[in-house]
């Protein structure tokens, strides 16, 4: 039974966001795999590809009613865990890391996908356990339950940015749920006094990574240095930009990964601050879209879910933007939409989809 | 109370989003006003640094750790190289600055050229090595010249010296430039392209602790590639320093005694299985590896009939021989098939079924009992016992003796050696055991394969009472500050399948074998010391088929087939202090071509004087502890 409503429902503004965004992201990887060679390389091609997968993606997610995914949430979930349980036995290693699932010329990074899965089971628990008063200390349990679990797998594979991020997205949703005073104050009591403790335990060399991972400057030839290429690249575009495929510090290969954590920079040095603020813009206007969903949204599940969208995208912008200006700690998160990689791609408009799913289907409660 | 979540009309969560909103917005000004400082306030500075990518980072490189031997004599240090690079995108025009360097350096322009066109492809601010290891006078001339010289780079980096060419060569190895298979097999993390790594020796087996930790520099360069300032330094490690087992002196003797032979001695302290000396002969010069050598060099080293990348010492098998009978002898008196007393008639050969097998000696050895029969070498009491036990009690004996197996000494390609079994050469020929094989494996020919360090751990668990040690090829390791990190404690391997009464008698023969002057060792006895010893001639014939190197074939057109010569032996007889095994390939008689060298080495480690004491006295203390 098809409802006309749902047509004119249509969120076709957050298309058009995942349109201009999706070609932003292609531009300039076109520019950062293309430097200091004539012809694109294989992984522009490739990225082509998988931004039309995405839309398939895309159009999957708002064909159903999302309502599906609150009763089937659970088995999502636990087919999730399973799957980054097989990456740690069975995965395909890059770089000493176990995080990917290889499928011929492609290959998934299911974490990615556990973000989805971690939104829709918070969601789930939290639009059954929502009250005024606020979440107490053992309604808290589950919830961290089911964030530790894939926090912990992931880090094993490891992959620190995804598995920060899932604890990110869902503290976000919690404290968006609100806890109850008095549990509030347990809990950052708690965490105050064990910081130091667990500090106690550590060993001289864990200390040491901790540290150079929150001051890079620690590791002057390693991370250091590439935030300083990275400040420099970004710095140097200026007001205007030195001009598309013009960037130099991109074109010499002195960016790490370029074509993935660190393309902000390569942006910014071709697009100077004008482009710079432009995307940015695009990207608040895409969060404050998300947050509207929820708030038109009349039941809690899509409200929910729409907030723990929001708050992925929204975090994964701040972290690599904020890396790459040497603001925040150098994790590997991908930024929505302009990375290079398909299955942060696929995530990203996956969530799109189910932004304009919540949206389309806010007139169907009661 | 889910109601507050569900009417529209609930205030509720729309406050809460609202929030959010505010958060966002914050979080996004934080953004874009760091972006502001970055392209607007500090924009002309970092355009500045874009320019000609200014900010670089530079290698230091590690000293590696020094070799000592275990007096703490100098082997091996490091000597500072200036190695000569070009970085493409500072020394404009190319060419120009090639003509002009080939001017103070003697080498032409085209040459340099081509090592720059091998390099296309590659990012241009990468250095490319144009020339190692320039000289002094050389480096003197690009300094003075450095301003016509843009991009032109002068790196110092630590190069390997072996200061005793030759000595020791195969123990302490050499290095090499890392291959792209080692790069990619993971075993190397950490290591670059360029990087050269131990790949023989002590130096490949202690990379790990030989390597020490790379530094590098932030720096800021000008145009024209030269550092103007050094923004951050991290600084390199020094590797740990090793003190060997061996003593210079006894090594260098060692050398000596092989100068112009094919072949190798060790000698170890019996009560601690420490390498006092490890020699093989022929040797090679470390130091040719050091810069990388010619296709031609490497071809005339591998192909070389004496084969000297081979650590004859470790890595080569022979036939045992008649030092074979040591074991042959322990296991006819363990398993009770003779005692001390029981005496065989030797007429000069022995008749089994329709064979008759010759004694060395043609007139025979008259009567025979086992003490005689180790000191003389008598074949034919061998071949009696030999065919009573059968091949498989002999060979478990030999298991237990150590041989067939590794020692387990820490250097590369360790051969096992042979011990035959029926059931071994069943699988392997699909022929049973012939009782004529036995009495060929009871004297050490036939199948029997053993390395000469194998022979060593069997002479040493004679002299010490019946104890196999690991052999050990490092003393101590200390950091580059001296702090002891490593002190190399005696490794009990095994035992010797032997009773207290069986290793005397054993060791009574030995000691006849040079004492006594029908002994076949009598050669090596001197007046100063006594010592024990057992003397080996391994016939060729046996051997072909069983090993088909075509260099050894070569090798044995060239003797005529002359046997090798083993002798082993330890001294003082009473209270043992070193073990000596020599080699010596188609030497012909282990009487006289390996007994003399090992008895030069026992006068020599007595008479060293100094370093006795320090020995001895180091002995002592581990029997103590």
């Amino acid at each position: 039974m098809f409802d006309r409503r749902l047509v004119q429902n249509f969120d076709w503004s957050l298309l058009s966001l995942a349109f201009i965004l999706g070609f932003l992201g292609l531009v300039t990887l076109y520019s950062s795999v293309t430097a200091g060679t004539q012809v694109p390389q294989m992984e522009y091609y490739k990225q082509l590809v998988w931004y039309f997968v995405g839309l398939i993606f895309l159009v999957i997610s708002f064909l159903f009613n999302y309502k599906i995914f609150d009763r089937w949430g659970h088995i999502i979930y636990i087919l999730c865990i399973s799957i980054l349980v097989g990456v740690l036995i069975f995965g395909e290693g890059s770089k000493g890391a176990m995080r990917w699932l290889k499928f011929g010329l492609f290959s998934i990074q299911p974490s990615e996908l556990v973000k989805i899965a971690v939104i829709i089971i918070m969601a789930r628990y939290y639009s059954k356990h929502a009250n005024t008063t606020g979440l107490t200390l053992r309604e808290l349990i589950n919830p961290f339950l089911l964030t530790i679990i894939p926090f912990i797998l992931i880090v094993k594979q490891p992959d620190l940015g995804t598995a920060i991020l899932i604890v990110l997205i869902a503290g976000s949703m919690t404290v968006f749920i609100k806890i109850e005073r008095r549990s509030f104050l347990y809990l950052i009591l708690s965490g105050v006094i064990s910081i130091p403790l667990v500090w106690f335990f550590l060993r001289e060399y864990q200390k040491a990574r901790i540290l150079t991972f929150l001051d890079p400057d620690r590791d002057p030839l390693g991370t250091g240095y590439h935030i300083i290429q990275s400040k420099i690249a970004i710095g140097s575009g200026m007001i205007s930009g030195k001009g598309f495929l013009k960037g130099t510090q991109n074109a010499l290969s002195f960016l790490p990964e370029q074509h993935t954590d660190f393309i902000f920079s390569v942006l910014a040095e071709e697009w100077g601050l004008i482009g710079s603020v432009i995307i940015l813009i695009v990207f608040l206007i895409l969060i404050i879209k998300g947050l509207n969903v929820a708030y038109r949204c009349r039941e809690p599940f899509g409200t929910i879910l729409s907030v723990g969208i929001t708050a992925m995208i929204f975090w994964q912008v701040i972290i690599n933007i904020g890396m790459v200006m040497g603001l925040l700690p150098v994790v590997g998160v991908t930024l929505p939409f302009i990375s290079y990689g398909g299955s942060s791609l696929i995530t990203v408009m996956i969530c799109i989809g189910l932004l304009i799913n919540v949206s389309m289907r806010r007139f169907m409660v009661e | 109370m889910i109601k507050y979540l569900q009417g529209a009309d609930s205030d509720w969560y729309k406050r809460r989003l609202t929030g959010a909103v505010f958060l966002v917005l914050t979080a996004f000004l934080v953004l874009i006003a760091r972006l502001f400082y970055l392209q607007v306030i500090e924009g002309n500075e970092l355009r500045r640094l874009s320019e000609n990518n200014c900010i670089r980072l530079q290698n230091i490189d590690p000293s590696r750790g020094l070799i000592f031997d275990r007096n703490g004599k100098l082997l091996v240090d490091n000597r500072p190289s200036f190695d000569l690079n070009i970085i493409l995108k500072d020394a404009k025009p190319v060419e120009h600055t090639i003509e002009i360097l080939s001017q103070y350096i003697d080498v032409p322009a085209t040459e340099f050229m081509s090592k720059i066109n091998r390099h296309k492809g590659i990012s241009s601010y990468t250095p490319i090595l144009l020339k190692q290891d320039i000289g002094r006078d050389a480096l003197a001339a690009i300094e003075v010249h450095k301003y016509n010289l843009p991009g032109i780079v002068v790196s110092v980096k630590p190069r390997r010296h072996y200061i005793y060419r030759q000595s020791a060569a195969h123990l302490i190895g050499y290095l090499g430039e890392i291959s792209s298979d080692e790069l990619k097999s993971g075993k190397y993390s950490g290591y670059r392209a360029g990087d050269y790594i131990g790949k023989f020796g002590v130096e490949k087996t202690y990379e790990g602790l030989l390597r020490g930790k790379r530094g590098g520099r932030q720096v800021e360069v000008n145009a024209a590639g030269q550092v103007v300032r050094v923004l951050r330094t991290v600084e390199a490690f020094p590797g740990h320093n090793i003190y060997l087992s061996i003593d210079y002196l006894l090594q260098k003797k060692a050398e000596e005694l092989l100068e112009g032979l094919a072949g190798a001695i060790i000698v170890m302290e019996p009560a601690t299985g420490h390498i006092l000396a490890m020699a093989s002969s022929p040797a090679f010069d470390q130091n040719a590896f050091v810069n990388g050598m010619s296709h031609e060099q490497w071809d005339s080293l591998v192909s070389n009939p004496f084969r000297p990348m081979e650590n004859k010492a470790v890595n080569a098998e022979y036939p045992p021989a008649s030092v074979y009978k040591i074991v042959t002898a322990i296991a006819c008196l363990e398993e009770g098939i003779i005692d001390a007393n029981t005496s065989f008639y030797c007429p000069g050969y022995y008749k089994c079924g329709n064979r008759v097998f010759r004694c060395w000696k043609k007139r025979g050895h008259d009567k025979v009992n086992v003490v005689k029969a180790l000191a003389e070498s008598c074949d034919v009491f061998f071949y009696q016992v030999g065919q009573k036990l059968g091949v498989d009690r002999l060979a478990w004996y030999a298991r237990a003796c150590g041989l067939g197996s590794a020692t387990g000494i820490d250097l590369d390609h360790e051969a096992k050696g042979l011990i035959p079994t029926a059931a071994w050469k069943r699988a392997r020929t699909g022929i049973g055991w012939q009782l004529g094989e036995t009495l060929s494996v009871a004297i050490g020919q036939g199948y029997n394969l053993v390395t000469p360090l194998q022979m060593m751990t069997l002479i040493s668990g004679i002299a010490n009472g019946g104890i196999r040690y690991k052999p050990l090829i490092f003393k101590k390791i200390e950091t580059a500050e001296g702090k002891l990190i490593n002190e190399n404690n005696s490794k009990v391997t095994g035992r010797l399948a032997v009773s207290q009464r069986t290793l005397e008698i054993v060791r009574k023969g030995l000691w006849e074998a040079v004492n006594k002057r029908k002994g076949t060792a009598w050669i090596a006895h001197v007046d100063d010391v006594d010592i024990s010893g057992k003397t080996g001639t391994a016939q060729l014939v046996s051997r072909t088929g069983s090993n088909d190197n075509t260099s050894i074939d070569k090798v044995n057109k060239l003797n005529q087939l002359k046997p090798h010569a083993w002798f082993v032996a330890y001294a003082p007889s009473e209270d043992p202090q070193i073990a000596v095994g020599v080699i010596v390939e188609h030497g012909e008689h282990g009487s006289s071509a390996a007994a003399p060298l090992a008895r030069e080495l026992i006068t020599t480690y007595l008479s060293i004087g100094g370093e006795l004491t320090l020995t001895s006295n180091n002995s002592d203390k581990d029997k103590k502890g």
